[in-house]
């Protein structure tokens, strides 16, 4: 299950308010970069062993578990691929994005 | 209580009595004991600390800016290559605001392979954003370590507090060594702005447009001149607590000197015992020894000068091609001042080479001897 806490955005009239280090001004929620992508996983869930080995490595968090098996973020994956080379079943595959 | 420790332990008592909470570090020449020792006080709980074993300095420094992100008060410490290692994340501690205080130990820079002092490794680094301090002995060490968590945690900005190899590293000498209950008193836990936290998720030092990055570099300049009182302000409250004062720069009979040297780190005090027995001889010198480098003490360098005969600056150090460092530094600070005193700018202790009472005795002579300096760089002891 996705749980996600927003947060609260900092606003400033001047940068004399800006807070001095370098960092998000409001949640991650509204920067989706998964638009970045060009090839996505796709996951046979018929040959998932359910180990969450992809949950695990996934270096931006974007794989969680739906009724015990694995589901992709699409709003952040990046299409690295991670995933899919680590599947110890090789039942994920990355396939071109076409839009 | 009073020990006899040498000064790689005066940097990890200082990081144990500052209640380091992450300590990563990679062990290089003439360093090593100091992250021993931590690592020790880790193992037995005699510090509640957690200890990043890493394959690199680079790596070292990139657990620290995690760790200093999460809200730890975090510290490592190396020494030239090292240091050199680093390089890049020093530009994210400074830029990313995160105060982790790190030793660094002044050792030449290969090649030719020297594990001995000069500054270059630590000079190299005066435009990474750190605060540099220079120490000259051992009890200076360890309250500079406590002292210069709580300015870089008011200001935000890194610290780097650094000792000669060998001279200062590996020589015993008595520090009074203060109470854990004092120091506490002295320095409150570090609570950051802000800090990665999963109750209110944010990325830190990500992709900055133009329309900000150049506001966030005026406020860490803006601070960094801030850092001057904030360093004596930081000063005084230890001098209540402990009797010792940290202070900007060392100021030792400059009030009526004909000639002053201008001096860092253990050389500096060396320069103490050359002034009297000078003034012995009947010479009126005097020494300003910089302790704090970055920011650079403009104020307190200036009111020594205008009151100088001659100024002779000795750098361990150099900038190929220009001069020495300090004297770089000194030239900038006098440039739009008068009077101005004529300036001598000295190389010597190279690769660890010593810096003896007598080098200082030849300086002086050939700075009294002239009316200005007849060379850019005068060398001492170059067999050349």
């Amino acid at each position: 299950m996705k749980k996600w806490k927003e947060a609260e955005k900092i606003i400033f009239t001047s940068e004399k308010d800006m807070p001095t280090m370098p960092m998000s001004l409001g949640s991650q929620l509204h920067n989706k970069t998964g638009a970045w992508r060009n090839i996505r996983p796709e996951i046979d869930l018929a040959r998932c062993i359910q180990c969450g080995i992809c949950w695990k490595f996934c270096p931006d968090v974007s794989i969680y578990i739906e009724n015990e098996f694995p589901a992709v973020d699409l709003d952040y994956c990046k299409g690295c691929g991670i995933c899919a080379e680590e599947c110890p079943t090789k039942c994920i595959i990355m396939v071109e994005e076409v839009k | 209580m009073k020990k006899v420790i040498m000064g790689n332990h005066s940097l990890s008592y200082g990081a144990m009595l500052g209640r380091a909470q992450v300590i990563a570090a990679y062990p290089i020449t003439p360093q090593t004991q100091v992250v021993e020792l931590l690592s020790e006080m880790c193992a037995d709980r005699t510090l509640d600390a957690k200890f990043i074993k890493v394959e690199s300095e680079h790596s070292a420094m990139a657990a620290c800016l995690g760790a200093s992100l999460a809200g730890a008060r975090t510290f490592t410490a190396t020494s030239a290559q090292g240091l050199a290692l680093m390089h890049e994340l020093l530009h994210w501690a400074s830029g990313g605001r995160m105060p982790v205080v790190m030793g660094n130990i002044n050792r030449a820079m290969a090649p030719g392979w020297s594990i001995w002092s000069d500054q270059n490794d630590s000079l190299s680094e005066r435009d990474t954003g750190w605060l540099q301090f220079y120490c000259s002995s051992n009890q200076e060490v360890l309250d500079t370590v406590i002292q210069a968590f709580k300015v870089s945690e008011t200001l935000l900005i890194p610290s780097m507090v650094v000792l000669d190899a060998f001279s200062l590293s590996h020589t015993y000498e008595v520090v009074d060594i203060p109470g854990q209950a004092a120091v506490d008193e002295f320095l409150p836990a570090f609570k950051p702005p802000f800090r990665l936290n999963p109750r209110d998720p944010r990325a830190f030092g990500g992709l900055t447009s133009p329309e900000h990055y150049f506001e966030l570099r005026y406020k860490l300049q803006k601070d960094m001149e801030k850092a001057p009182s904030v360093i004596e302000r930081t000063g005084r409250e230890f001098e209540r607590l402990f009797g010792r004062n940290l202070g900007l720069v060392d100021d030792y009979l400059c009030e009526d000197a004909e000639l002053v040297f201008i001096t860092s780190g253990t050389a500096g005090y060396t320069a103490r015992v050359a002034v009297d027995q000078l003034r012995r001889e009947g010479v009126k010198a005097g020494n300003l020894r910089i302790k704090v480098f970055r920011p650079f003490p403009f104020q307190k360098v200036r009111e020594i000068a205008g009151k100088a005969g001659k100024l002779a600056v000795v750098d361990r150090n150099i900038s190929y091609g220009h001069h020495g460092i300090f004297y770089q530094e000194v030239k900038s600070a006098l440039c739009n001042e008068e009077p101005k005193p004529p300036l001598f700018g000295f190389i010597a202790g190279l690769g660890g080479r010593d810096i003896t009472t007598e080098s200082f005795k030849d300086i002086a002579a050939y700075t009294l001897s002239k009316p200005k300096p007849e060379e850019e760089i005068v060398w001492i002891g170059v067999k050349l």
